[in-house]
This record gives structure tokens, sequence and C-alpha cells, in this order.
């Protein structure tokens, strides 16, 4: 009796590990010569390079400037370290031997030429959205790019994560493929900025926390949360902004870097916005804007006039003449105030105001931090507007005091904890 | 490691470490002394130039990180030393030891584009981290204020002042 309970329960889990390698096997696509460059129209490629940019290809895969798409960065995962591939057509090393076809299924289905199964480090759960003619404006960019003979390192991920066949475990709980359907009670410009946010741009990838396995916790989704050093803040109605975001905030944030009433772009935004969609066309920038709007809780534009007006005064009513001021508002008056002080009634997107700040309203101050200890660089933000780091002029106890000083009069948020102590842990790094 | 920008309307490149102060490159390679060293971490104001038209104070600001870019001091504010600050300064007899008087100019120059008419407030509010051991506060904010008319006044006389800056 025993014994036939346990060739069941045995023949259970053949059974089982059959249907899993059933579903987990993919076959490998033939490889092919690399495309001729000729193969490819101009007008083609060019698109292709705009959507290169939409998808933000270059950031994560590039880690040398004079080496584009050649691969290397590191993503650090809980679960290790994943390398970001060469993808430029080099045969041996990056993508040449992978046909459109062989493209397409890694872009909308995680799966490379061979039939491994990638890490959703890759955003394909988001570039499945996309549709064929983008991929194949990207096959042509892509494919016609340097090939770069360099391998990346090594992933260091742990068992069993790094059993690539598991993935397909994963994506039964977490993928849903499909192409973008379109909203039919929304505009062109709004699907539009929908198709680009939660396609090709995967902005919810740095926006949405993620759960215990590494997939969007869609139950939080736009919630915002910490990535790779950077908090990428709520783009949803629970955004702490003092002011609305409209459609032409919005709209200027994503072209300029800046908008006067939210602050400048930095760290990935920074690459999101200049080398991401400084190609793109303005109806592209312009349906994101709308898009991004109707997500934070659509505001007017006078509305949100006023609502900085008030968020500036109400700060700047708690600076002042005192003898007895504190030491964070002492540094706030003679190394910021220069640069960062505004009229409440016309603030000025060249010196961000920090009652307006993201940075400041931002339940991690992480971005705070960063920006105080190493400045912004003319890459950043506003191109060639740069603020330097005070690393080397204030100490972690200075900089603590300034940041806490910030907090409690330049929002209405509770006090940042173990201040000094982030600081310093971010300083080292 | 070579920084090439713009100083006051020159290509330059200065072959140094990356991370000196652009203070030290002005003062010391570049013979530019007229930006003062004052705390060297970035509170009072002495050493502020202009960075893209931006007042940056260049004790804390790495030479590296100002690479392509236009760097302005108080030697090429104006070629002939008339700017409309400059020259404000002098008919108020704003210095005393004119220590952090390049610093003060230059701040005040760039605080003139954002507010081309400054309340009181605005000027303290902005010339705050500007100090002045010789307490020669109220004469910077009238000599700001006087320049801030003679900036904006009519026509004519501005266009001429702005002009010759420009032309010469």
């Amino acid at each position: 009796m025993i014994k036939k309970i346990l060739m069941g329960i045995v023949g259970l889990a053949v059974l089982v590990l059959a249907v899993f390698l059933v579903i987990a096997w993919e076959s490998s696509v033939d490889p092919v010569d690399p495309p001729a460059s000729d193969q490819f129209s101009q007008q083609q490629i060019d698109r292709g390079e705009v959507i290169s940019g939409l998808g933000n290809c270059q950031t994560c895969h590039t880690t040398d400037p004079e080496q584009p798409y050649a691969g290397g960065l590191a993503m650090p995962t809980p679960f290790g370290t994943i390398y970001t591939t060469n993808i430029t057509p080099d045969p041996e090393t990056g993508i040449g031997q992978w046909s459109q076809e062989a493209f397409a299924r890694a872009m909308r289905e995680g799966v490379d030429r061979s039939g491994s199964h990638l890490f959703p480090a890759f955003p394909y759960t988001h570039f499945t959205k996309m549709t064929d003619e983008d991929v194949a404006d990207l096959y042509a960019y892509v494919m016609t790019r340097e090939p770069i003979r360099t391998e990346a390192p090594e992933n260091t991920l742990e068992f069993p994560f790094n059993i690539r066949m598991l993935q397909a475990g994963w994506k039964l709980l977490f993928f849903d493929e499909g192409r973008y359907q379109a909203e039919d009670s929304m505009s062109d410009e709004w699907n539009r900025g929908a198709y680009l946010a939660e396609g090709l741009g995967h902005c919810s990838a740095c926006h949405s926390p993620r759960n215990q396995f590494g997939a969007e916790d869609k139950g939080q989704a736009w919630e915002g949360t910490v990535v790779n050093g950077w908090y990428a803040p709520a783009l949803n109605e629970s955004n702490l902004s003092p002011v609305d975001w409209t459609t032409d905030d919005a709209h200027a944030y994503l072209r300029e870097g800046a908008s006067p009433f939210h602050g400048v772009a930095i760290g990935s935004m920074a690459d999101v916005v200049h080398a991401g969609l400084g190609k793109a066309p303005d109806e592209d920038v312009r349906g994101l804007a709308v898009w991004l709007s109707d997500l934070a809780g659509a505001a007017d534009g006078e509305q949100a006039g006023s609502q900085a007006t008030a968020a500036i005064k109400s700060a700047q009513a708690q600076l002042g003449p005192d003898p007895n001021m504190s030491q964070g508002e002492r540094i706030y008056a003679y190394a910021c105030a220069s640069c960062h002080y505004n009229d409440p009634a016309s603030p000025n997107a060249m010196r961000p105001d920090m009652s307006l700040n993201s940075a400041v309203t931002a339940p991690d101050p992480v971005n705070l931090i960063r920006a105080t200890l190493h400045g912004v660089s003319q890459e950043d933000g506003i191109p060639q507007v740069m603020m330097p780091g005070f690393a080397s002029a204030l100490s972690d106890q200075e900089i603590a005091s300034l940041l806490g000083f910030l907090r409690e009069t330049h929002t209405d948020q509770p006090a940042w904890d173990n201040l000094e102590q982030t600081i310093r842990d971010h300083r080292e790094q | 490691m070579a920084t090439e920008f713009q100083l006051n309307g020159q290509a330059i490149t200065v072959d140094i470490d990356g991370d000196t102060p652009l203070l030290w490159a002005l003062r010391d390679d570049l013979d530019q002394t007229g930006t003062k060293y004052g705390c060297g971490i970035g509170m009072c104001g002495a050493c502020t130039v202009l960075v893209n038209g931006r007042a940056t104070r260049s004790c804390i600001t790495p030479v590296e990180s100002v690479a392509n870019a236009t760097v302005t001091t108080i030697e090429g504010l104006d070629p002939d030393g008339e700017h409309p600050l400059q020259k404000a300064w002098v008919q108020t007899q704003t210095p005393q030891c004119g220590y952090c008087q390049s610093g003060q100019i230059m701040q005040a120059a760039a605080m003139l584009k954002d507010f081309p008419d400054p309340t009181d407030e605005q000027i303290n509010s902005v010339m705050a981290g500007n100090l002045c051991r010789c307490m020669a506060y109220v004469r910077i904010r009238e000599a700001i204020k006087l320049a801030a008319r003679e900036m904006n006044g009519a026509g004519a006389d501005n266009a001429s002042v702005a002009g010759g800056a420009t032309n010469e």
C-alpha cells in the first residue's frame, strides 16, 4: 500500500516536471548572418533610434559611452547581480546572429535566440506591448550599430535563481504577454502616452515597488520605490508633490528636465529625459504628459500656480532674521538660498524651490542626500545648469541638520529617521 | 587630466587633477586672481563666479564639472570694468576692504537676470550667502538697486551700456 502511494507521488512529480518542461522549453531560432546595413531604409533606422531612446535601451546596455550598446552594466537585485548584455550586432558576443524573429521574441516574450528564458531585469514584461512596426524599427537601428566584441561579466545570481528554466514558472505567475490595447474611452494622445509609458518606456519598472519574486507589485502600481540608489516617486495620486501635475508641467519636466513646480530630473531620470526622450517627437512627449497628469490626478493650471505660491510662502514664513536660527537654517541661508530662493508668485525652474521639490517631500531622503553630497552635473536636470556637491564642505551632522530643517519647514511630511547615519552610508558609497 | 572650458570668452585648457576646485584652477593656473578664497566650503560667497551664466561657488566646484562650460569671473564681467554693477559700486563707494566684492558683484550680476527689479527681501535672500566682514551690506543693497535702475532704464542708455559690454 505504502509502496503504491510512493509510486503515485513519484509518478505525479514526474508528470508535473514533464508538464513544466513542456511549458518551459523554448526552441532555438536559427542563427543568421548579421544583416547588411543596406537591408534597412535610413528612415526605418532613424525611427528605430527614437524607439531605442523611448525604451531607454542605451542607458542600461552601456557602461562606456565610447562603446554604446555593448552591455556590462551591473544591475543589483535581491537575488544577485545581473549584467546587461551586449546588444551590438557582433556575431560572437552580441546579437549579430539574431534574426528579426528572434529579436521580436526576446523583446515580447523574454526568450533569447537560443531558447533560454531571459530574466525580467530586461523589461520584456513591458516591451510585450510593442507594435510590430516599433519592434522592426528597433531591430533595424540595433543591427546597424557598430559591432563591438565584448562579453559582459557572468551574472552572480544565487542558486536556484540562476536556473533560467525556472523563469518559465515566474512567467506563468507574473507575465501577461500581449500587445497594447487602446482604451477607447480615452483620447489618442492619452493612448499614445499609455502605450509609451506602459510598453516601451517601462516607467513602472522603476516607479512601482516589486514583490519578493522581483515582479512589479500590481496592488501597489505607481506607488514609488527606491531603485538603484534613487527614489522613483509615486506617479499616481499618492505622489506627495504640493502642486498637482498639470499636462504642461509634466511636458516641461519630460522635455526640458525641469519644471518650476517640481524640480529637476537627476540620476536615472536625467538619463530618461535627456538620453531617452531627447530625440522623441513632441507629440510623444505630449502624450506621455497627458497620460501622466491623468494618472497623478488631473489638475488645472491656475490651481497649480496658486498651490505653488502657497507652498513657497508657507516655507518662507518660517525663515527670517532670527539670531537663534538653527544650524540647518543658517546653512540654508548661506549656502543654498542664493540659488534656490524664489519669488512665491513666480518660481523659476532654474532656481529649484525646495518647498516644491520631490526630493524633499519623498518618503526616502536618498535623492536629496545624493544631490547635496555630489551636486547636479551639467548633464542632469536642465542642461548646462550645475550645482556643486557639498561632500567635501559639510560634515554628515551639518548636512543632516540642513536636510532636517528643509524637511521640517518646507514640507508637511514626518521627519526622516537616522538621517545622519544614512548620509554617512551614502558618502561612503 | 585636461579640462577644456571657455573662460571670459577664451577657450582654455587646464591640465590638472579633475577634482581640483575651479577656484584654484582660476587663481593658480590661469592667473585670474580677482576671484577670492574665503571659507573654502561654499558658505561665504567670496569665490562666486558664473558658470553658464549662473552664480557658482568655485571653491567647491571640481574643475572637471565645468568641462565645456562658459565660465565668467570678475575679470570678464565687462572688458572695461564698466558693468552697471561695477559703476554703481564705485558711485556708492560700496567696498571697504574689498575682499568679498568680486564675489558680491558676480552674485548680484546673476541675481539681476532672475530678479531684474529686486525688492529688499529678494536682495536679502539671494545675497545673504555673500558675507562681508566690513558690514557693507547696506551699500551693497543700494548699489544693486542703482545698477538695476540703470539696466532697466530708458532704452537708449541701457542699450549703450549692454552694447558696450558685448561689442568691444
